[in-house]
């Protein structure tokens, strides 16, 4: 792994997005749109509630620490869609760059974009609606390592999956995170599930990530048992997706589609 | 062949299912030596460069560049080696000296800016080098690709129609600007073109391909010579129309 080779890629994404402030806009634009979506439907709900939940913090919170993930697959994804639009995947590949370097620089872009609107979005919250994610306290730390990493294990599986099948599966960047929601309990507690439902969802990271949030804002302690589990199924998913992108790489390689992508 | 070999080929075959694209071919460049690869479409140019580039993985055979492997020692390889299309884009959104930094940093370039700025200089590109790629005219960009090419001071050039939408002012400027960097720093170059000319005054030797197959392997004239015709237009267009009924 060459550092040189990594930061030549995060400097690509650099120049593009100065050189295009719309990319920019769309990072902070949806978020935000949700963000006020969520805060008022939350406050609705409690108002009708009373005092019998905190469901200003379990909306806010679960939204938050949703769309940190989602910005995290997003961001991995649209790095190689970005050179997938642009045509240079073939200047890239036909130099010593590799397949790590360019999964980790990858890493590094979508680490920035999902710093940005994060930060954003909890100080809107803060402001606005009086919810700070930083309530969650030191099991924010950990949330925020398994969701990243399941978001980029994600990234990685769907990257694998557009490089196989060409541009015509790109919609998969928008979509896949959303096939998972259902099950993630980000809105509502793992019993809301029916019975048969409940073992898919703890095959999740992100179902221990939500389940530990609302314990903690219940005021619970730190919810170690869930943060583990979530660590490890994270080792898991996370050495599964780098493998089917070897495994698809070595298709696409074979079959010559990576001077052919976008066709 | 007495230059040191840069490229060896042994045995060189790429099936896809039933079809041969590549059918065992075996070829050499030396140092400093621009080889011609001619072939009608479909003959297998494009899939040999991209063995050759380690973009496609060979279906048998063995390649050896400086001496190293290609299956095992691809980055040591690739950072020794550049490519140039006229039909690969580069990220039209930055700039053209974004770029060329971006590749330079890509390639480990000790001072990239200053890299940038000496094949800036060498193409002339000073005029349009901080417009953004999408407005630069298709002669501006092919010499961008050939910059981006030259960047990390490669050994082995792969050049694929380098002059194609150029003027004919242009392209003989680059013909002799590709000639000059051969004759200063041994660059060896494999290069294909539909420009039977351009060939003829740029190749010391040609492969002429055809299914999959080296047909003829020489010197343009030798070729020219054993076949009976006056250039390779005529060499390219009675090979390529061989057993056509009259």
């Amino acid at each position: 792994m060459k550092l040189h080779r990594v930061l030549a890629i995060v400097s690509r994404h650099g120049y593009l997005h100065r050189r295009s402030p719309f990319r920019l806009f769309e990072l902070l634009y949806w978020p935000f749109l949700e963000l006020v979506v969520w805060g008022f439907v939350s406050i609705w709900i409690q108002t009708v509630a009373g005092a019998a939940g905190n469901f200003i913090a379990f909306f806010l919170g679960g939204f938050i620490l949703w769309d940190l993930m989602f910005r995290a697959q997003q961001g991995l994804s649209m790095a190689y869609l970005e050179e997938v639009w642009s045509r240079n995947l073939m200047n890239l590949f036909v130099s010593p760059l590799t397949v790590g370097e360019f999964l980790t620089a990858s890493g590094v872009v979508s680490l920035i974009k999902l710093t940005i609107s994060t930060v954003v979005m909890a100080f809107l919250a803060a402001t606005m609606y009086g919810f700070s994610v930083f309530s969650l306290g030191v099991a924010l730390v950990p949330f925020l390592v398994i969701l990243v990493l399941f978001g980029w294990a994600l990234g990685v599986a769907t990257m694998g999956l557009v490089m196989r099948f060409g541009q015509g599966a790109e919609s998969l960047v928008w979509v896949v995170a959303f096939v998972i929601q259902p099950v993630a309990c980000v809105f509502y507690p793992l019993a809301t599930l029916p019975p048969w439902l409940q073992p898919v969802a703890l095959a999740t990271p992100l179902v221990h990530v939500f389940e530990g949030m609302r314990a903690v804002i219940a005021g619970g302690g730190v919810p170690w048992r869930h943060i583990a589990i979530g660590a490890a199924l994270d080792v898991l998913y996370v050495a599964a997706a780098i493998a089917f992108f070897h495994y698809t790489f070595a298709i696409v390689r074979d079959r010559g589609l990576l001077a052919r992508t976008g066709e | 062949m007495t230059a040191p070999v840069v490229l060896e080929v042994e045995g060189l075959v790429k099936r896809f299912g039933d079809f041969t694209a590549v059918d065992g071919i075996s070829f050499q460049v030396g140092r400093g030596e621009i080889v011609g690869l001619l072939g009608p479409n479909g003959a297998g140019k494009t899939t040999t460069i991209q063995m050759l580039l380690a973009l496609l993985t060979p279906t048998a055979g063995r390649i050896t560049a400086f001496g190293l492997d290609l299956a095992r020692s691809r980055e040591a390889v690739l950072q020794r080696v550049n490519f140039s299309s006229t039909y690969v884009n580069l990220p039209y959104m930055l700039s053209a000296r974004e770029n060329l930094t971006v590749f330079a940093r890509l390639y480990g370039m000790p001072r990239p800016a200053e890299r940038v700025a000496e094949v800036v200089a060498d193409l002339e590109m000073a005029d349009y080098v901080d417009k953004q790629t999408k407005t630069l005219s298709s002669g501006q960009l092919t010499r961008l690709h050939l910059a981006k090419a030259l960047l990390n001071r490669p050994e082995l050039l792969f050049l694929d129609e380098p002059t194609a939408s150029l003027d004919p002012d242009t392209a003989d400027r680059m013909r002799k600007y590709l000639k000059g960097v051969r004759e200063r720093h041994g660059l060896a170059m494999l290069y294909t073109s539909h420009n039977m000319k351009e060939m003829e005054e740029m190749c010391d030797r040609i492969l002429f391909l055809q299914r999959g197959k080296i047909r003829y392997a020489g010197t343009p004239a030798e070729l020219m010579a054993r076949l009976g015709v006056e250039d390779l237009e005529q060499l390219f267009l009675s090979v390529a129309r061989e057993g056509e009924p009259e």
